[in-house]
C-alpha cells in the first residue's frame, strides 16, 4: 500500500457558507473570476445536476447548484393514482437504488393500516434491500472513479452489478424497478434455485471486493485524488442534514439499522463502519465496507429463508391483498375482492405517518397523509440525495474544479432522487 | 419526554408511535430553537407541506371521492367509511427532527396556515432547511419570512402557481399551437 498522507485533515466546527447554507458567494473584490457551467448535461453530475462555479485560477471560489430537472411530479401523480397502483412510483424516484423507496412507502402504508406481515416477506424485503444496497453502492463506485480516470473500475463494478441484476430478474422479471414489495408483503414467491444463484454471487463478492480494493487503495493518483478533498466536519454533515455513508465518513456513528431497527435487522450480525477522514477517500471506505456487510446480512437472510420454505409470502387480509390467482376461478368472493381491489382500490384509515429506512444514500422516508379514501391525501419522500447536495457548497470550499468532480461524485447523489 | 417547556406549543398527539406538536406558527422560530438547543434536535431531516383543500369534500381536482358515499353518476367514486376529521386550515407544515445521538428520539413539529400566511424561516436552526423551505415555496407557495434565498426550487424562476397544491389543474401546462401566434 503506497503510503501518502492526506493532503489535509478534516477542520474543526463549522464552515457552511453564509448567509446562504447551499451558495457559495464569491468574494466581489477578487479579480479574474471566469464563470462555469457544470453541467447539467455532464456525465459526472450523475443525471442532471447543474452547478454554476466562479473560478479564480483553477480554484473554486463560487458556487450554486441548480436542480430540478428530472422534477416529473412524482407526488402529485401519486395523489390520483390507488395506494395500490403506487408502489411503481417510488422506485422511479432513486432508480438506482429502486428497493428502498418501495420499501418505504410500503411500510408506510402498512403502518397506517396496522398489518402484520408473514415473517418470510420480511426476511425476503431484507434479503432484497441489501441487495439494492450492493448494487447501489456498485454504481457509485464505478462511476466516481471513473469520473476521476480509473476506467477498469467501472468494468469490474458493473461486471458484479451484472450479477445483482440477473437476481432481481429471477424474482420479478424484470431488471430494474422491480416492483417485487407489495403492501402486505411479496408480489410474488422466491423462485427455485434463486437460493443457489444467491448464494454463487455471495460467495464471489467478498472477492471482487478485495480487486476493487487492490486496484485502487494502492493507485497514487486515487489516493491522491481523494484523499484530503471534499472535506466536512461532523457537525456540518449534521447540520447539513446529511445521513448514511456520508455522515459516518465524518465520524458520527449513525445507521438506522442498528438504532432503530426495522424489519428483522435487530436478528442478523454486521458491522457499521464509520470513518473520521470526512473526505472523498473515506465515503469511498464507508461504502466498500458497506459491501462486505451487506453481503454478510444477505447470506444471514438465505439461510433463514430456506428455513421458511412453503410458508406465505403474503398477508392474508383479502381487503386489502389480492386473493390468490388459482381461487380466481371457484371462489365468488375472491373474484369480488379481486375485482374491488384492482378497480377501486382498499382504503387506508385516516391519519398520518413518517417512515424512514436506511437506504444506500442515508435516510430514505416516507410522510403519508390518508383522509380514509383509496389514494393517498399526500406523499412526500424524504430523499437522501436531496439532503447530500446540500453539502455541495460546504464540501468544494477551495478545492480545485477537477476535484469538484470527485467530491460531488462522492456525495453520491442521485438526480431523480433530488428532484422527484 | 416531556415537550411542556416548548415555546408556542398548542397541543401534543401521539399517533401509530409518533409525537406530533402543534406549534404557533409565528413562534416556530423559538420553538425549533429550543428543540435544537434543548432538547438536542440536531438533525432536520425533511419540511414537508400539505394542502388540505377540499378535505372531506366532493370535486376535488385529484380525488373523486364524496363524504356521503357512492355518486352514481360516476361509476369510479366511492364515499368514506368515514367522515375525515376537520382541519383547522388549509395549509399544514411538518418538520420532522430527529436527534442524532445515543438516545435517539424522533419528534413532528407541525404548524396550520391560512394560504399565504408567511412563516419565520428556521435556515438559522438547521442550515439544510435552506432546500425544503424553497422546495416548500414552490411546490405549495409558503412564504418563509428571513429565507437568505426564498426562490423556486425545482420548476423554472418563471412558472406561474404551485402545483402541488390540491386546486392546480391535473392537465398539464397549455399547450400553444402555431396558429394561434
Amino acid at each position: 500500500m503506497a503510503t501518502i498522507e492526506r493532503r489535509r485533515a478534516v477542520y474543526r466546527g463549522s464552515r457552511i457558507p453564509q448567509p446562504i447554507p447551499t451558495v457559495l458567494q464569491r468574494d466581489p473584490t477578487l479579480e479574474d473570476v471566469l464563470t462555469v457551467n457544470f453541467g447539467p448535461n455532464h456525465p459526472s453530475t450523475h443525471g442532471v445536476l447543474r452547478l454554476i462555479v466562479d473560478l479564480h485560477g483553477e480554484r473554486v471560489v463560487g458556487l450554486d447548484a441548480v436542480i430540478g430537472y428530472l422534477h416529473t411530479g412524482f407526488e402529485k401523480t401519486m395523489e390520483q393514482k390507488t395506494w395500490w397502483k403506487c408502489v411503481t412510483y417510488p422506485e422511479r424516484i432513486d432508480y438506482v437504488s429502486f428497493q428502498y423507496n418501495e420499501l418505504v412507502y410500503v411500510l408506510a402504508v402498512e403502518k397506517l393500516l396496522g398489518l402484520r406481515i408473514p415473517r418470510k416477506a420480511t426476511w425476503a424485503r431484507m434479503l432484497f434491500s441489501e441487495l439494492a444496497r450492493i448494487h447501489s453502492h456498485l454504481v457509485y463506485l464505478g462511476t466516481s472513479a471513473l469520473e476521476i480516470g480509473a476506467i477498469s473500475m467501472f468494468w469490474y463494478c458493473f461486471r458484479e452489478r451484472d450479477l445483482v441484476l440477473d437476481l432481481f430478474e429471477m424474482v420479478a422479471g424484470t431488471r430494474m424497478h422491480t416492483r417485487y414489495f407489495q403492501v402486505g408483503g411479496l408480489a410474488e414467491d422466491i423462485p427455485v434455485g434463486f437460493y443457489d444463484e444467491a448464494r454463487a454471487f455471495c460467495k464471489r463478492m467478498p472477492e471482487a471486493v478485495d480487486e476493487y480494493e487492490a486496484i485502487l487503495n494502492s493507485n497514487q493518483i486515487w489516493l491522491e485524488r481523494t484523499r484530503g478533498v471534499g472535506l466536512l466536519s461532523a457537525e456540518d454533515a449534521i447540520a447539513l442534514g446529511q445521513t448514511g455513508p456520508n455522515l459516518r465518513a465524518s465520524g458520527v456513528d449513525w445507521d438506522l439499522r442498528r438504532r432503530e431497527p426495522y424489519l428483522a435487522y435487530d436478528q442478523v450480525e454486521f458491522r457499521v463502519p464509520v470513518y473520521h477522514g470526512g473526505d472523498v477517500f473515506d465515503r469511498y471506505k464507508v461504502r466498500v465496507d458497506e459491501m462486505r456487510e451487506s453481503t454478510k446480512i444477505v447470506v444471514q437472510c438465505i439461510d433463514r429463508l430456506e428455513e421458511m420454505h412453503g410458508e406465505p409470502w403474503i398477508a392474508d387480509d383479502r381487503k386489502v391483498v389480492l386473493p390468490p390467482r388459482e381461487e380466481l376461478h371457484t371462489s365468488m368472493e375472491s373474484l369480488i375482492h379481486h375485482f374491488k381491489i384492482v378497480t377501486e382500490g382498499f382504503r387506508v384509515p385516516e391519519g398520518e405517518v413518517y417512515v424512514g429506512v436506511e437506504s444506500a444514500r442515508g435516510e430514505s422516508g416516507c410522510y403519508l397523509v390518508s383522509d380514509g379514501g383509496p389514494k393517498p391525501w399526500r406523499a412526500k419522500f424524504r430523499a437522501p440525495s436531496f439532503a447530500a447536495l446540500h453539502a455541495t457548497a460546504t464540501c468544494a470550499q477551495d478545492e480545485l474544479v477537477a476535484d469538484l468532480i470527485a467530491t460531488v461524485g462522492s456525495l453520491d447523489a442521485v438526480m431523480g432522487d433530488v428532484d422527484r | 419526554m416531556s415537550y411542556e417547556g416548548v415555546p408556542g406549543l398548542v397541543e401534543t398527539r401521539e399517533a401509530l408511535g409518533e409525537s406530533t406538536l402543534v406549534v404557533d406558527p409565528a413562534r416556530v422560530l423559538e420553538a425549533c430553537t429550543h428543540l435544537r438547543d434543548e432538547l438536542g434536535f440536531n438533525l432536520l431531516l425533511d419540511i414537508t407541506a400539505t394542502d388540505y383543500l377540499g378535505w372531506g369534500d366532493a370535486g376535488v381536482s385529484g380525488y373523486y371521492g364524496t363524504g356521503g358515499g357512492r355518486d352514481l353518476n360516476d361509476p369510479m367514486t366511492q364515499g368514506y367509511e368515514r367522515t375525515p376529521e376537520p382541519k383547522p386550515k388549509r395549509f399544514s407544515l411538518s418538520y420532522h427532527l430527529l436527534r442524532v445521538a445515543d438516545d435517539h428520539a424522533r419528534v413532528r413539529v407541525q404548524l396550520w396556515l391560512d394560504d399565504g400566511q408567511p412563516v419565520e424561516s428556521v435556515v438559522p436552526v438547521w442550515p439544510t432547511a435552506d432546500w425544503h423551505e424553497r422546495e416548500a415555496w414552490d411546490m405549495m407557495g409558503i412564504p418563509f419570512e428571513g429565507h437568505p434565498n426564498l426562490r423556486r426550487l425545482l420548476m423554472d424562476d418563471d412558472w406561474e402557481g404551485h402545483p402541488l397544491r390540491k386546486d392546480y389543474p391535473l392537465g398539464g401546462e397549455p399547450v400553444r399551437f402555431s396558429e394561434e401566434e
